[in-house]
């Protein structure tokens, strides 16, 4: 992983020093509550609900062992002992004190960590398939890109009062998208043009929010060198044109819609003409310093006992149950990439103790090279599990509370942090994970339902990215009580699309027998193979609406 | 009374700033609006006095060739988290040949001088009531930033490998 230089060191300990001397600026009043909003959230901290939350920037939701365990420690110390991972890779703090917020920057900083732009309208932590470097059909690691990209947005003098907040994401992939790359205002879609160069396919203007549209391509292929150079020519478009005065119309996908996307695309080309072959272009020599961050681990050559893993397998329904859904083939033989889900029963999505922050950090070190990676899915990843291992590892995972067999099922839900916190939010979203994942716990006729995208967001904001969940939830406010809006149909992957809206919003108690009987149209009409997703595109949404909606006898 | 600053001192303000202008233009060093040059500007020619202020909604195109001669040019900052400024301050700078003093005014608060004098910005007209001190000691936040910007043309990844 990317390990800090003295330059880059010497970046985020001047933040902390400015950022200590701001805060004490606005506890002593010299600054103002508006004065200092901007500041506060270009440093990840909201004023929320009860207390201000800190969220914390994971580059690409990468992170190692020491890192989790200075996370576990400011959960202990300056937290109620817990943590959240968000949609967007980063870790979320909910309970810390303001005048202790620039000790805990300091602590991050000790161990090249941050809260830089993970709010506020800038450019925020760019994100990437969570089995980067190790999956197998990937054209090259993406990460490289991804911290280039950190680099030259991290306090980008001209882009740091942007219209609205800006999110980048990097996909290498080249038959899936586990990074929703094609719902972020930017993007990059890494390829070799037909010469067989390195570039990228730029995607613009997707998001979820409000207005949830899928990016279009305005880049056919962008050589390799040329990547910043872009980047500036469609931030500085966007800052010059971009609408200010509405922030619901504010994000780039309204421009592109507005101008329509061939003008948009003419534009950015014309101002990249100016920059283009200029100091911004990518050296060769910073390339290769870059990608030399993120060489392969060093594997061994492993003879794996087949005949004894199968039989470990077949002699233990639980064990294979989870081997089976929460392990991902690696592109290195022997060696396996495990997710550790944070998705129990009892525990909202993404919740993480500090206890199980330093088990977590443990088992990265024993078993997966120190390292670490948290999921836009709110799940933890080790990626470099010998297969040999993996019994023993699934054994203490499980102790840990990490171990609920049910990657990609209906359990697997998305969830923003809702009323329960959050001071924006409309309706909690929590305590309908929680009835669900207490409705539907039987984990075979989980395993029977298959893959199924559950996401929930507790208001327009879409934290918990509703839009692209096969089954998405929203929370909304009717005349002061808390509805959810179900919509069908949304999906993240190569093809994604957004979610459509079933019909009129339930109340809360009808939501478990909502989504059972939605499930029942789904187990019905299934054909031998379908997802949920496939059995939705062939069907259409009448059938489901009419048993959502129908009377009872 | 508002402070003005350069890069490393407070300066005394020989400019007027007019907001509007009515029928003529007054005498004296004078920031005019940018719209009320860009028609006028044949007959002010003759004036070497003259400064424009545009705001922030101001289309670069309009002005970015005919800037050339003027000794002072202002962007307003209508708020601090308005930041199209910016970019127009790049334009005006690297686009342009525009040699005079490009000034921020407007909602110019101490948190953002830092990038407006990345982005090309020569004077600040602090906002009633801030510090130069507090001012001049924060356009030194960072010592090295990553990216190229007016005041860095080699982003840090080119003055490293020297």
């Amino acid at each position: 992983m990317y390990k800090y230089d003295s330059y880059d060191q010497r970046i985020v300990d001047e933040r902390v020093t400015q950022f200590k001397d701001q805060t004490e600026r606005y506890l002593s009043g010299e600054l103002s509550e508006e004065q200092f909003l901007p500041l506060r959230l270009q440093n990840g901290l909201y004023v929320q609900r009860y207390a201000p939350m800190l969220r914390v920037a994971v580059p690409y939701g990468l992170m190692s062992s020491i890192q989790l365990r200075k996370l576990a420690h400011i959960a202990r110390t300056y937290d109620k002992g817990y943590a959240h991972i968000s949609t967007r890779t980063n870790v979320q703090f909910n309970w810390p004190e303001l005048p202790q917020v620039p000790d805990i920057l300091a602590e991050l900083a000790s161990v090249q960590m941050h809260a830089i732009q993970t709010s506020g309208n800038c450019i925020r932590n760019t994100t990437t398939d969570q089995f980067a470097g190790v999956v197998p059909d990937e054209l090259v690691d993406p990460r490289p890109y991804c911290e280039i990209i950190r680099q030259w947005s991290t306090f980008h003098p001209e882009f740091a009062f942007l219209p609205r907040k800006f999110k980048i994401a990097v996909n290498s992939h080249t038959k899936d998208d586990r990074a929703a790359t094609l719902l972020h205002d930017i993007g990059i879609k890494i390829v070799h043009n037909e010469a067989g160069e390195l570039g990228f396919q730029v995607y613009v203007g997707g998001g979820l929010g409000r207005t949830p549209i899928v990016a279009t391509l305005v880049k056919e292929f962008l050589p390799e060198q040329d990547l910043l150079t872009y980047l500036d020519a469609v931030l500085r478009i966007y800052n010059l044109n971009g609408r200010r005065d509405n922030k619901y119309k504010a994000r780039i996908k309204i421009l592109v819609k507005a101008l329509g996307v061939d003008a948009f695309a003419k534009l950015v080309e014309d101002e990249w003409q100016h920059l283009k072959n200029g100091p911004g272009t990518l050296t060769s020599e910073e390339l290769a310093r870059i990608k030399g961050h993120f060489t392969l681990a060093n594997y061994e050559t492993l003879n794996n006992d087949e005949a004894a893993f199968t039989q470990q397998l077949a002699e233990n329904k639980a064990f294979s149950n989870w081997y089976n859904r929460n392990v991902n083939t690696h592109k290195v033989p022997g060696y396996a990439i495990v997710t550790l889900t944070l998705k129990k029963l009892g525990t909202p999505p993404g919740d993480i103790t500090d206890k199980q922050l330093d088990v977590a950090a443990d088992l990265a070190d024993r078993y997966s090279f120190a390292e670490i990676r948290s999921t836009h899915e709110q799940n933890l990843v080790l990626a470099d599990v010998k297969q040999s291992e993996l019994f023993n590892l699934w054994q203490e995972a499980k102790q840990a509370g990490f171990a609920t067999p049910n990657l990609g099922l209906l359990t697997d839900m998305i969830c923003c942090p809702g009323g329960d916190f959050c001071a924006l939010a409309n309706a909690k979203s929590i305590p309908v994970a929680e009835a669900l994942q207490e409705r539907f716990d039987n984990l075979d006729y989980l395993h029977d339902l298959g893959e199924i995208d559950l996401n929930i967001s507790g208001c327009m904001n879409a934290c918990g990215h509703h839009h692209i969940g096969h089954i998405g939830i929203l929370g909304v406010d009717k005349k002061g009580a808390e509805f959810y809006q179900i919509s069908l149909g949304g999906h993240s992957g190569p093809d994604a699309s957004i979610g459509k809206i079933l019909g009129p919003s339930f109340a809360r108690d009808e939501m478990t027998n909502v989504i059972e009987k939605i499930l029942s149209v789904f187990v019905e009409q299934r054909v031998e193979g379908e997802r949920f997703i496939d059995t939705y595109r062939r069907v259409g949404q009448t059938p489901f609406k009419e048993r959502a909606y129908a009377k009872a006898n | 009374m508002q402070k003005l600053i350069n890069h490393t001192c407070t300066l005394e303000d020989n400019w007027s700033f007019v907001e509007s202008i009515e029928s003529t233009v007054p005498a004296g060093n004078v920031i005019i609006p940018g719209s009320f040059w860009l028609e006028n500007k044949e007959s002010l020619s003759n004036r070497e006095d003259i400064g424009i202020w545009l705001d922030s909604d101001a289309e670069p195109e309009l002005f970015i060739q005919e800037i050339k001669s003027l000794p002072l040019v202002a962007i307003n900052f209508p708020a601090f988290a308005n930041g199209r400024g910016y970019s127009l301050a790049r334009l005006v700078k690297e686009r342009s040949e525009f040699k005079g003093e490009l000034r921020a005014i407007g909602d110019v608060l101490i948190d953002q001088i830092y990038f407006m004098k990345r982005c090309g910005f020569d004077s600040f007209l602090l906002k009633d009531g801030l510090s130069a001190e507090k001012a001049l000691e924060y356009l030194a936040t960072f010592s090295d930033p990553y990216q190229l910007a007016f005041d860095q043309p080699t982003p840090l990844f080119r003055r490293k490998a020297d």
